[in-house]
């Protein structure tokens, strides 16, 4: 017997609901560290031209990893293409490239993981003619998370390479 | 004679064990046959000690008594029950009481702290009317929780076999706040939890602390620098300094059982190689090479053979070589990825953390692959160290999600799993070997 039309709506809507409500609470860590809520802002997608603010919130300032792996996705290399104009325009500015595992793998294993994700981020900007020189990196393993929760939704977002503007 | 050996090391102030006199020494059958799958623990009544503090006799008593029900090989049968509440060491036990309340196994000790504290412990078997050990022991008047371990590995030998482990220490990472910002600090603790002892302040994280054969000496990995650094702790002196100065990140560090070396992971550029390094410096002797990570790395008791993880087939499995380097055959081949390998003391297995099937797994293996067995099983467990007899694995594991990592154990029969208390979130236990 075939479901009626309304619940089968309303379960979706509830699905899309809690949807939503995952999505947001995973992501609000790094809604906190772009300080979006901070008063004087521009605005969402703003920041002063050569700000960190606006490295953060319109350049980018992290990429994501597949699981076990340090290859650089079509979409990452996007990042770090405009991360790359970005430095190359802001000269003044210095790098950490922090490298960061999820909690699906050894304590070990993940800061070699970390430290070659790193390393795989500073030689794409070096090939985009960042200076080496401006550029440090550090592993932090899986000891650093930003997204906290059983499942896939966070650890796709602690799998990650941050470009910390200093 | 093994146990007086070793325990007639005076360091600490220990005094050396000596074997009571008197008694009927006939050879006793009782003994536990610990492998098999119809093991029962030995059912053993250890009433209080006798003492003229009686409230230290039963303190000491409880140590025993707990020592032996966690090791899940004893099941010290409740003292309020048995024939006989208070211990008698010098006298001979009537054994048709103890027959008549079903007790094959029985313990009788004395406990006083005097200028030292002093213990005598027998062992009877009430179906012989034998003894089965009859020793007594002396440890500094600081140590009072000790001379119950000390007493717990005497029973422990005769009864069960082997070596006992619970004259030991666990160091670990003590954890606590917030998972996405989390201190991590190294603890030092009696394999039991008591005496906690925090050996760093936390302002810098500390994480895989490992003992040093000797007890005293203690490499970890140091964020105090930016990237990850091996360090030696010594804990008499709490003197600290960084093993060694190469590649961008030190870590994973572990001793050679002589303590007189170091091997570690060296990461640079991506690409993480292991290294050996006397503790007292020198040139760091690199042991793999290439662009894969090799990590994990864990000696062979006879310091002649090196086991370490490597992805370098893909995925992270278990690889051995010589001491020296090179040559490294792949001795993991099940399904997932295998990671933090531990060669046993006792030279016989290779304990490690399996993933698969979206589970971590804590599983042991002999040294060339074969036998494989896992012996817990949960959403992440990781990182096991061998008691000093070989036959007991600590490890940790976390529920995930906001909680945090907490000490398990679980013997190498994959029985007895067990939680260690700790007061914080616990992770990277290290087990000592016994206290000399």
């Amino acid at each position: 017997m075939a479901i009626p039309a309304p619940i089968s709506t309303a379960l979706r809507a509830a699905a899309m609901l809690f949807f939503v409500v995952v999505v947001a609470a995973c992501s609000r860590s790094s809604n906190d560290a772009v300080g979006l809520t901070g008063a004087g802002n521009l605005g969402p997608g703003g920041g002063a031209p050569g700000s960190q603010q606006e490295f953060i919130v319109t350049v980018g300032d992290r990429v994501f990893f597949t699981t076990d792996s340090s290859s650089l996705t079509s979409e990452a290399m996007a990042t770090l293409d405009k991360q790359a104009a970005w430095l190359n325009q802001y000269q003044n500015y210095r790098v950490l490239i922090e490298g960061h595992a999820d909690e699906r793998g050894t304590r070990e294993y993940n800061i070699a993981l970390g430290a070659r994700r790193a390393s795989v981020v500073v030689n794409y900007l070096v090939s985009k003619g960042v200076n080496g020189q401006r550029i440090t990196s550090q592993s932090f393993g899986k000891e650093r998370p930003v997204a906290i929760c059983n499942d896939i939704s966070c650890w796709s977002q602690n799998r990650r390479a941050v470009t910390v503007v200093q | 004679m093994t146990l007086l050996t070793r325990r007639s090391a005076l360091k600490l102030g220990l005094a050396g064990g000596a074997l009571l006199a008197t008694a009927p020494m006939a050879m006793a059958q009782l003994r536990i046959v610990v492998e098999g799958a119809n093991f029962q623990p030995l059912p053993i009544a250890i009433p209080d000690f006798a003492s003229s503090d009686p409230t230290f006799g039963r303190e000491i008593a409880d140590i025993v008594r707990n020592n032996l029900r966690r090791s899940g090989l004893f099941l010290p049968l409740d003292p309020a029950s048995l024939p006989v509440q208070v211990g008698d060491v010098n006298g001979t036990p009537d054994f048709n009481v103890w027959r008549t309340a079903n007790v094959d196994a029985l313990v009788m000790g004395s406990v006083e702290r005097g200028g030292q504290i002093s213990s005598s412990v027998r062992v009877w078997d009430t179906q012989q009317a034998a003894q089965v050990v009859g020793k007594s022991y002396n440890t500094d008047p600081n140590s009072a929780r000790r001379i119950g371990h000390i007493v717990s590995d005497a029973i422990y030998e005769q009864l069960a076999g082997g070596t006992g482990y619970f004259d030991t220490r666990v160091i670990y990472t003590a954890e606590s706040g917030p998972k996405a910002n989390r201190t991590r600090r190294l603890a030092i603790m009696d394999q039991d939890g008591a005496n906690v002892q925090y050996l760093t302040d936390g302002s810098t994280m500390a994480l895989t602390p490992r003992f040093a054969p000797n007890g005293d000496l203690v490499t970890y990995m140091n964020f105090a620098d930016g990237n990850p650094q091996v360090y030696l702790l010594q804990l008499s002196s709490g003197q600290q300094q960084r093993l060694a100065n190469v590649g961008a990140m030190t870590f994973a560090p572990r001793f050679s059982p002589d303590g007189g070396t170091v091997v570690f992971s060296v990461e640079q550029g991506g690409a993480t190689n292991i290294y050996a390094v006397g503790t007292g410096g020198g040139q760091p002797m690199q042991l793999t090479s290439g662009a894969a990570i090799d990590t994990g790395p864990s000696y062979s008791p006879d310091g002649g053979r090196i086991v370490f993880e490597s992805d370098r087939g893909g995925s992270p499995q278990i690889y051995m070589m010589g001491a020296g380097g090179g040559n490294a055959q792949r001795i993991s081949f099940g399904q997932g990825s295998y990671s933090t390998p531990v060669w046993s003391p006792k030279g016989d297995l290779i304990a490690f953390t399996r993933q698969s099937g979206g589970q971590f797994h804590i599983g042991i293996m002999a040294p060339d692959g074969s036998g494989e067995r896992l012996l817990y099983s949960s959403y992440h467990a990781e990182g096991p160290t061998w008691a000093p007899n070989g036959r007991v694995i600590m490890f940790f594991q976390d529920p995930g999600g906001n909680d945090g990592p907490r000490l398990m154990s679980v013997d190498i029969w994959g029985r007895n799993p067990q939680t260690i208390a700790t007061e914080s979130y616990a992770s990277d236990p290290s087990w000592s070997g016994l206290r000399g």
